[in-house]
């Protein structure tokens, strides 16, 4: 624990700690260009200089230096002040003059900087240099003669990104950053663009779109994914204009994945701006809500509760969801799944669905198994937490499953369910490792879950977890890989089967039987529609997806950015997501139409303002009111052993850039479609 | 990667000596030597398939092997001819009119730096202080170096390359290696105590 004097004020630090660490804990602010906290140390900026006595009787690079014991740091010397100011001025000889027309204007570290340690003129009459741009694919705009080689970009996408297409080639005032004309082919490339302190790197769907300076900026939470990544979504006027990462430590550190980030043009086409009713003909036209409400109220009236059925999307907020699960109640029926894709889940036991772990501690474990998942796709802040844990601390990862890329190395177990049964009977070796691990985890995927034998293969994954030493005191290595936003929260509000309910095969069952009359689907598009043809079917939700298409009574709702709601992520943690636009057209936001159509079929919700909403939610789930916490589980029993299947496990993910309706109404994600999965697929397909 | 470049069975054995002078899991810093080698197999230049080759050896990122490749004069990464004149031009040897060799030689060649001669025989480059600046100005070419050079004894050892000789290299003046250029200052005279 070193003791050192900064700006003449003693503080005691960790050991370990850089100067200029120490000076951010003093609360002393050190410029910097290519020190970034998450990335390693690389001092080529030299922007960080101060003055350190005992020692040379210069300027010293503080993110390079360890703090040590009765150091002398002085930062605000008029040699520091000189220093900076040099180093500014060479950065700048080589650096246009085009903040006018830059998209990193009113936001920009160096324009930042500039002002403080900036000269008002320049010394500089020689030529400038000028770096013709590079192609790093459809998400990354370069404007590469405005690059200081901080290298934060290489670091970032070989360290935490785990890719290596980036890298810096020739030297001195010919140096560049090239990814040799290949597109950045990792899910968190968009991250780079964040930290490029310059504008050299821009997002190239927001290349001259807005100003930083007139973006109305709404923090809330992603729902692309069932990370719940604390985002901002930046509005001007009604339409979003980008959305952006926003630092949490314990979930998405401050990295957010390029479906996250860049899907936000599909909030703009595709959408459902008012209500749709299927005419005589069998089209579906504009309708008013009136009218649709008197097609549906026809419709409820006559039926049985046991006849209508409700499913709710992968988006959707608890709200609605514990909405429409009051209006079912009302109505009698037992027949609601918030599980599109089947998912075996138990929902009477919470640990049962949970990444009981934990995002941020899962990193701390010293061995993981992958089950049935691709955790670079379905989950790729997790999986950066494994990569770190890899890297830093020697995680040992075992994959059982689909064999990819997952940016680490691992064991390959097998493809299929035969070696998961050898683990659970204790015969194959990895059982004996997991017994004798620290802090073993393992994680199961929607890939293993959804299958038929899904059940079977979460009760082989508890026997494993209590076999083999997972669930300790303070630690539980059983995790569960979920793909969808809404998932855990509607696991948690009871969005399954009631007494003698049908799930959701049941109900696509029994509206191709005729069993099920009427299907209400929130924001549902990832079943089998063809299943649903003789039923009558009621989609909300926001785009003109495959339930629009399928509907016979469309009631438009509002998309993550347009509704306030609370989102439970896949760790369990309840946060809190706000408005930044309005719907369009005659869009409402989702509660209240289930509490308008309520009213009309005459089973009023006893609520009438979302405060009362979240009132009547938190008394069935108090944890609700625990807003950005995780609330602690108990490890019960679960699951039913049963045969499995030998067909090799596969990720539940295809195509990681279109999952949802959103990303798939995207125009940006359709461009990164073409140029990772399409293109990847004919290089291994034909080429080769 | 599109053409990759394979060694041949005697630079194999060469690479394998080279990569095992590197403690296991660090195979990568053998990097320079194995561009090196690949380029002297190559004609005397790193092409794509030379450093698709090394990095698919060295089992490193292909981007890696163009950082270092770019970053050192000694990997060409464009053709050059048979012999590579490399000029030191840094302040010793500028000071000691490396200027004037630079002028004759473009001059003989009718090239300038960065450039070859059409018949591929010569290719011209400016490099920092290659570390011979007792003997400055000198001249690289290829493997050995050529010292003391004036306009003149460039022309002249142009001349005998182009006639297919090899000029012996070192000083182009009357001198050993770098003793002193005007003949032995001390110990011209050399006693015993028994005389």
């Amino acid at each position: 624990m070193p003791k050192l004097k900064i700006d003449g004020v003693e503080i005691e630090v960790e050991n370990g700690l850089t100067v200029l660490q120490a000076c951010e804990q003093a609360g002393v602010e050190i410029p910097r260009f290519c020190y970034h906290e998450r990335l390693s140390v690389a001092g080529n900026c030299r922007m960080c200089l101060v003055e350190v006595s005992p020692g040379p009787p210069k300027p010293q690079a503080s993110c390079a230096l360890p703090a040590g014991e009765g150091m002398e740091v002085t930062t605000n010397s008029p040699m520091v002040e000189k220093a900076r100011t040099g180093v500014m001025e060479f950065l700048l000889i080589n650096h246009p003059l085009d903040c006018p027309i830059c998209d990193q204007g009113g936001e920009c570290d160096l324009q930042d900087q500039a002002m403080g340690y900036g000269n008002s003129g320049s010394r500089y009459t020689e030529d400038k240099r000028a770096v013709s741009e590079k192609y790093m694919g459809p998400l990354i705009n370069t404007i590469m003669t405005r690059c200081i080689h901080c290298t934060r970009c290489v670091r970032f996408s070989t360290e935490v990104g785990g890719v290596t297409d980036m890298g810096m080639v020739n030297r001195g005032e010919n140096a560049e950053i090239t990814t040799l004309e290949k597109a950045v082919s990792s899910e968190l490339s968009g991250n780079v663009i964040d930290l490029c302190p310059v504008g050299a790197l821009t997002s190239k769907p927001y290349s001259f779109v807005a100003r930083p300076w007139e973006l109305k900026k709404t923090e809330t939470i992603d729902v692309l994914d069932a990370m719940g990544s604390n985002i901002r979504v930046d509005v001007r006027g009604n339409e979003v204009m980008r959305v952006l990462p926003r630092l949490n430590e314990d979930v998405n550190e401050e990295w957010i994945s390029d479906k996250s980030r860049f899907s936000c043009d599909g909030l703009r086409s595709q959408r459902l701006d008012k209500p749709y009713v299927r005419n005589a003909a069998g089209k579906l036209e504009p309708a008013s809500w009136d009218e649709a409400f008197a097609v549906i109220s026809a419709k409820l009236s006559g039926a049985a509760g046991e006849r209508i059925a409700a499913i709710a999307g992968d988006q959707c907020d608890a709200e609605s969801m514990f909405a429409l699960k009051g209006l079912m109640d009302a109505l009698g029926s037992p027949n609601l799944d918030c599980r599109q894709d089947g998912a075996a889940l138990d929902p009477s036991v919470r640990s049962s669905y949970l990444f009981n772990t934990g995002i941020a501690k899962a990193e701390e474990a010293d061995i993981c198994l992958i089950i049935g998942a691709n955790p670079r796709w379905e989950a790729p802040l997790v999986n950066t937490r494994l990569r770190k844990g890899w890297l830093d601390g020697g995680m040992k990862i075992s994959v059982i499953g689909p064999q990819l890329d997952l940016t680490y190395d691992y064991d390959y177990l097998g493809a299929s369910t035969a070696t998961l049964q050898e683990i659970a009977d204790g015969t194959h070796p990895f059982a004996a490792a997991l017994k004798a691990a620290k802090r073993p985890m393992l994680m199961i995927g929607m890939g293993a879950l959804s299958r038929d034998d899904g059940a079977a293969c979460l009760a082989v994954a508890r026997k494993i977890a209590n076999d083999c030493g997972l669930i300790r005191d303070d630690w539980n290595g059983f995790n569960v890989l979920h793909t969808a936003a809404a998932r855990v929260g509607g696991m948690d509000l009871g969005f399954t089967p009631g007494q003698g309910g049908c799930d959701v095969s049941g109900i696509l069952n029994g509206a191709s039987s005729g069993a099920i009359d009427v299907v209400y689907l929130l924001g549902a598009d990832e079943i089998k529609m063809s299943s649903l043809d003789k039923a009558f079917v009621i989609y909300q939700g926001h785009h003109g997806d495959a339930g629009a298409h399928a509907a016979d009574v469309i009631l438009p709702g509002a998309a993550y950015t347009e509704k306030s709601g609370v989102y439970v992520n896949l760790e369990g943690r309840v946060q809190r997501g706000r408005r930044a636009a309005f719907p369009p057209g005659d869009a409402r936001e989702d509660w209240t139409i289930l509490r308008a159509l309520s009213a009309i079929v005459g089973k009023t919700l006893p609520y009438d303002d979302l405060p009362g909403l979240r009132k009547a939610m938190h008394e069935a789930c108090p944890h609700f009111t625990h807003i950005d916490t995780v609330e602690p589980t108990s490890w019960e029993d679960f699951g039913t052993i049963g045969d499995m299947s030998a067909a090799p496990f596969k990720s539940a993910i295809e195509n990681f850039y279109m999952t949802d309706p959103i990303s798939r109404a995207s125009e940006t994600m359709a461009a990164c479609t073409r140029e990772f999965i399409l293109n990847a697929e004919g290089a291994t397909g034909t080429d080769g | 990667m599109s053409e990759i470049f394979e060694f041949t069975l005697e630079n194999l054995v060469t690479a394998k000596q080279i990569v095992a002078k590197y403690p296991k899991g660090r195979e990568a810093s053998a990097v320079l030597p194995l561009l090196d080698l690949g380029q002297r197999q190559n004609k005397g230049w790193a092409s794509d398939a030379v450093m698709n080759g090394v990095a698919l050896f060295l089992d490193m990122p292909r981007i890696r092997v163009t950082e270092v490749a770019s970053f050192y004069t000694m990997i060409s990464m464009k053709p050059v001819g048979k012999y590579l004149l490399q000029f030191c031009t840094t302040t010793p040897c500028w000071l000691r009119n490396s200027e004037a060799v630079l002028a004759a030689a473009s001059e003989y060649l009718g090239v300038g730096l960065g450039q070859t001669t059409e018949d591929g025989m010569f290719s011209m480059l400016e490099v920092e202080c290659l570390g011979a600046c007792v003997n400055a100005p000198i001249v690289q070419i290829n493997d050995d170096m050529y010292e003391d050079l004036t306009a003149e004894s460039m022309v002249a050892v142009l001349k005998a390359l182009k006639a297919g000789e090899t000029p012996p290299h070192g000083p182009q003046i009357d001198r050993q290696k770098s003793a002193p250029s005007s003949g032995a200052a001390v110990l011209t005279k050399l006693t015993f105590s028994e005389d």
